[in-house]
C-alpha cells in the first residue's frame, strides 16, 4: 500500500513538470499561434541558471526561484520582440523551424560554455530529508516540487479565469479579430504572454536542477513528452494542458510500477494516438469551424 | 520551402561528391615510390566516441588528447628513426547511435586514411565498427565498448577488445558482492544491448555465488525524462523484498540513479547499491560521498602506483581531469598499435595483427597483459574498488580505495565457443 501511494506521489510530482512545460506551451499557442520548439531548451537554460546562481553568485536556491524566471521573462520578451514577432503572420512552420533553430543554438551555447557534461546540483539543505509516515517514505525536495507546480496551475487558472488580465487574454486566444475589433489592443498582451510562458519554462527548470543530471540536452528529450501531453489535453486549451500534464504523470508511474517496462515507456504515445483518433481536438479542445 | 530544400541538397551532393574525388586524388597520390611501407606515407588514428551524449564525460574529447599523448611518446621514442613523423589523430561524434557509428567508421576508413579507429563506448556502436572493420580489413581497437559479443559471437580478425568487458564486470563484481552478503537482487538496467549483456552476466554471476535475482527493469537508452524513480520506487512494491539494488546504467545515467537512489532514502530501507560499470567521471560527478563505501571493478586506476600517476599528471596538465580508465586505455592500445607498424615495418591490417596476436604486454595501462589470440580480448589485471568518504579523500580526484587486485585468469572468462575468426 505504501508502495502504491510512492508511486502515486511521485507521479503526480513527474506530473507537475509536464503541467508546467505544457501550460506555458497552451498558452504561448493559443496567445501566439506559436509551436514554441525552444521551450525544452528555457527548461534547459532554467536548471543552467539555478546552477549559475549558486556557483557563481553564491546565491543559495530559494534565490534561483525569483532571480531566473525573472531573468528568462526578459529573454522571453525579448525573443518574441525580435524574432518570433517577425514570423507570426507567415505559415506557423515558420515559427515552428525558427523555434527549432533557437534550440539548436542554445544547446550548442550552453555545451560550449559549461561542456556537455552533466552538473551535479544537490537540493537545498531545508529540504534534503525524507517525510515519512509509517512505512511511507517520500524525499521533501519532490514533495516541495509538486506544491510549487500546484501553485502555479491554480494561479494561472485564477488569473485567466478572474481577473480582467485574464478575460483579455481568454479572449484574444479565442477570436483575435473580434476582440481587436471591441477596442481591445491585443497586440500589447502578444509580448508579455510569451515572456510569461518562457518564464514558467524556466521555473520548471530551476526545479528540475536538484532531480534531474543539469545537462544541456535534458530540455531535449523531455519536451518531446510535453508535446505529447499538449496534443492529448487539447492544443491551446489551458486547463486540459494542466489536468493532462498531472494524468499523465501518475498514469506513466503505475505502468512503470505494475506492468512490463515497455507499457509504461509506450503509454504517453499510445494515448496520444487514441485520442487523435477519438477526439482530434483533445480530451479540453473545442473543434474550431476552419475560418 | 519545397524547392529551396532541393536545391540546397542538390549543391550539398554535388559538393560531397567533389570532396570525395579530391580526397580520392590526394590519397592515390604520394604513395607511389615512396621508400616506407606505408600505403600513404602517413598514419591516421581515428577516435570514434560520444562527445555530447551521456557517454560523453567518461572519455569524450579526453580520448583524443589521450591519443595525442601517445603519438607524442611514440616520436619521441624512435625520433629520426620513426617509420613516419605524418602521424595524426581525427574524431567524430557517433552520439551513440549505430548508424551513425557506421557510417561514420566507413568515411574514416574509406575516405580519411584513417589506419585504426579507437575507443566507441554504446555496445551497439561498438558492434557496428567491429563490422564494417571486418569489411573493410582496417583494425579497430575498442575500448569503451563492453559488450562480450565483440569477443564473442560477433569477433573478428581486425578487431581487438582492449580494456574490459561485461563478463568480467559480472565475474568480479557481482561475485564479490554476492559473496559479501548481498544475496536478494533487484537488478535495473538501460534497454539496449549493453545493459541486457550485463543483466544476463550478473544473473549468472549472482547464481553461481548463491544469491538470487528476485526482479529486474528496464529504463529506455536513451531515457527522455532522465527520470529513474519509478524503477527505484518499484523496489518496495515487489513481493519478495531485495536487499540489493544492481544497478546496470553508466555514464550520465548511473548519475541520475545514484542520486534519486539517495533522495528515495532506498539504503535506509535496507536496499543496498551494487553498481555494475563505473568511471571514476561519474564519483567526480557525484562527489564521492553520494557513494561512498560503494564497491566495484576498475579497470585502471591513476593512483594505483608510481607509474600510473606520472601518466595521470601529464595528463592533468592537459586536460584539469585524471583520466578514466577509458582515457589510460586508449592511450595504451594506440601506443602498441604505433609500436607494432613500427616493428612490423607496415602498416598492412593482416601483419600488424599478426605480429600482436599472443603478446605479452606490460604497460601503463595493462598489467599482465595478453592480446589473446583466440578472441581478441585484451586481458589483464583487474580491481576491485571502493569509494572512499570525502573524509578520507586526500586531493582532488583522490576517490578510489584499492580492496584487492583480481588476478588477469581469474577476471576473465576462457575466449567463447561462439567466437569463430
Amino acid at each position: 500500500m505504501a508502495g502504491f501511494l510512492e508511486q502515486t506521489v511521485n507521479g503526480l510530482v513527474n506530473g507537475g513538470f509536464y503541467a508546467m512545460l505544457a501550460l506555458g506551451l497552451a498558452v504561448i499557442f493559443g496567445m501566439l499561434g506559436v509551436v514554441n520548439f525552444a521551450h525544452g531548451a528555457c527548461y534547459m537554460l532554467g536548471a543552467y541558471g539555478a546552477y549559475v546562481v549558486l556557483h557563481s553568485l553564491g546565491l543559495p536556491f530559494w534565490w534561483a526561484l525569483a532571480i531566473v524566471p525573472a531573468v528568462l521573462l526578459v529573454f522571453g520578451m525579448a525573443l518574441e520582440r525580435t524574432l518570433v514577432a517577425r514570423l507570426t503572420l507567415l505559415d506557423p512552420l515558420y515559427n515552428f523551424l525558427l523555434t527549432f533553430g533557437v534550440t539548436l543554438v542554445l544547446q550548442a551555447v550552453v555545451t560550449w560554455h559549461f561542456g556537455p557534461a552533466a552538473n551535479p546540483y544537490e537540493p537545498p539543505a531545508e529540504l534534503a530529508g525524507a517525510l515519512r509516515v509509517g512505512s511511507f517514505v517520500y524525499p521533501e525536495y519532490r514533495l516541495f516540487v509538486f506544491g510549487v507546480a500546484a501553485f502555479c496551475c491554480v494561479l494561472a487558472w485564477w488569473t485567466l479565469s478572474r481577473t480582467r488580465v485574464g478575460v483579455v487574454v481568454r479572449a484574444a486566444t479565442e477570436r483575435p479579430e473580434l476582440t481587436r475589433a471591441l477596442g481591445v489592443n491585443v497586440g500589447r498582451w502578444v509580448t508579455p504572454v510569451f515572456g510569461f510562458g518562457i518564464a514558467l519554462a524556466a521555473l520548471a527548470g530551476v526545479l528540475a536542477a536538484p532531480v534531474q543530471a543539469v545537462s544541456p540536452l535534458m530540455g531535449a528529450d523531455l519536451i518531446i513528452v510535453v508535446f505529447a501531453v499538449v496534443v492529448i489535453g487539447g492544443l491551446g486549451s489551458i486547463i486540459g494542458s494542466v489536468v493532462t500534464g498531472f494524468a499523465v504523470g501518475v498514469l506513466t508511474s503505475w505502468a512503470q510500477a505494475y506492468a512490463p517496462a515497455v507499457v509504461g515507456q509506450l503509454l504517453i504515445f499510445v494515448l496520444m494516438a487514441v485520442v487523435l483518433l477519438v477526439r482530434p481536438a483533445g480530451l479540453f479542445g473545442t473543434q474550431e469551424a476552419p475560418v | 520551402m519545397r524547392v529551396h530544400l532541393g536545391r540546397r541538397l542538390h549543391v550539398a551532393v554535388t559538393l560531397g561528391a567533389a570532396g570525395a574525388l579530391l580526397a580520392a586524388c590526394g590519397g592515390g597520390g604520394p604513395a607511389s615510390g615512396s621508400s616506407t611501407k606505408l600505403t600513404d606515407n602517413k598514419i591516421v588514428l581515428g577516435v570514434l566516441n560520444d562527445q555530447s551524449g551521456p557517454y560523453s564525460q567518461l572519455g569524450g574529447k579526453n580520448v583524443v588528447v589521450a591519443m595525442q599523448m601517445a603519438i607524442d611518446d611514440f616520436k619521441a621514442k624512435y625520433g629520426s628513426k620513426a617509420i613516419t613523423k605524418n602521424i595524426t589523430v581525427i574524431s567524430a561524434d557517433h552520439q551513440n547511435k549505430p548508424d551513425v557509428a557506421k557510417t561514420d567508421a566507413q568515411q574514416m576508413y574509406e575516405r580519411q586514411q584513417v589506419d585504426a579507429i579507437f575507443d566507441v563506448p554504446t555496445s551497439s556502436a561498438a558492434l557496428a565498427v567491429a563490422d564494417v572493420a571486418k569489411q573493410d580489413k582496417r583494425l579497430y581497437f575498442n575500448i569503451s565498448g563492453a559488450s562480450d559479443d565483440l569477443n564473442g559471437k560477433s569477433c573478428n580478425k581486425y578487431t581487438y577488445h582492449w580494456a574490459y568487458d561485461t563478463n568480467m564486470l559480472a565475474a568480479t563484481t557481482g561475485i564479490a558482492a554476492t559473496q559479501n552478503g548481498d544475496k536478494n537482487w533487484y537488478i535495473i538496467y538501460p534497454n539496449y544491448v549493453f545493459g541486457q549483456q550485463m543483466r544476463d552476466g550478473f544473473t549468472a554471476a549472482i547464481k553461481s555465488a548463491g544469491g538470487t535475482v528476485v526482479a529486474s527493469a528496464d529504463s529506455p537508452f536513451p531515457n527522455p525524462t532522465e527520470d529513474f524513480s519509478s524503477l527505484l520506487l518499484k523496489a518496495s512494491t515487489l513481493s519478495s523484498k531485495p536487499d540489493t539494488l544492481g544497478v546496470m546504467h553508466a555514464g550520465a545515467d548511473l548519475d541520475n540513479v545514484v542520486k534519486q537512489y539517495n533522495q528515495f532514502k532506498l539504503k535506509d530501507k535496507g536496499i543496498k547499491l551494487v553498481v555494475g560499470l563505473m568511471f571514476i567521471t561519474d564519483i567526480n560527478a557525484l562527489g564521492p560521498d553520494a557513494l561512498a563505501g560503494t564497491q566495484f571493478t576498475d579497470p585502471w586506476y591513476w593512483n594505483f602506483d608510481q607509474t600510473n600517476r606520472a601518466f595521470a599528471d601529464r595528463f592533468f596538465a592537459k586536460t584539469h581531469a585524471r583520466p578514466s580508465f577509458a582515457d589510460a586505455a586508449n592511450y595504451s592500445a594506440a601506443m602498441n598499435y604505433l609500436t607494432t607498424v613500427q616493428t612490423v615495418g607496415s602498416d598492412n591490417s593482416d601483419k600488424v595483427v599478426a605480429a600482436l596476436d599472443g603478446k605479452h604486454i606490460n604497460d601503463v595501462f595493462l598489467r599482465n597483459g595478453t592480446v589473446r589470440a583466440a578472441d581478441h580480448l585484451v586481458t589483464h589485471d583487474t580491481y576491485l574498488a571502493q569509494v572512499k568518504p570525502s573524509s578520507e579523500v586526500t586531493e582532488p580526484w583522490d576517490y578510489e580505495k584499492i580492496v584487492k587486485t583480481i588476478p588477469a585468469d581469474q577476471a576473465y572468462a576462457p575466449p567463447s565457443a561462439d567466437c569463430h575468426m
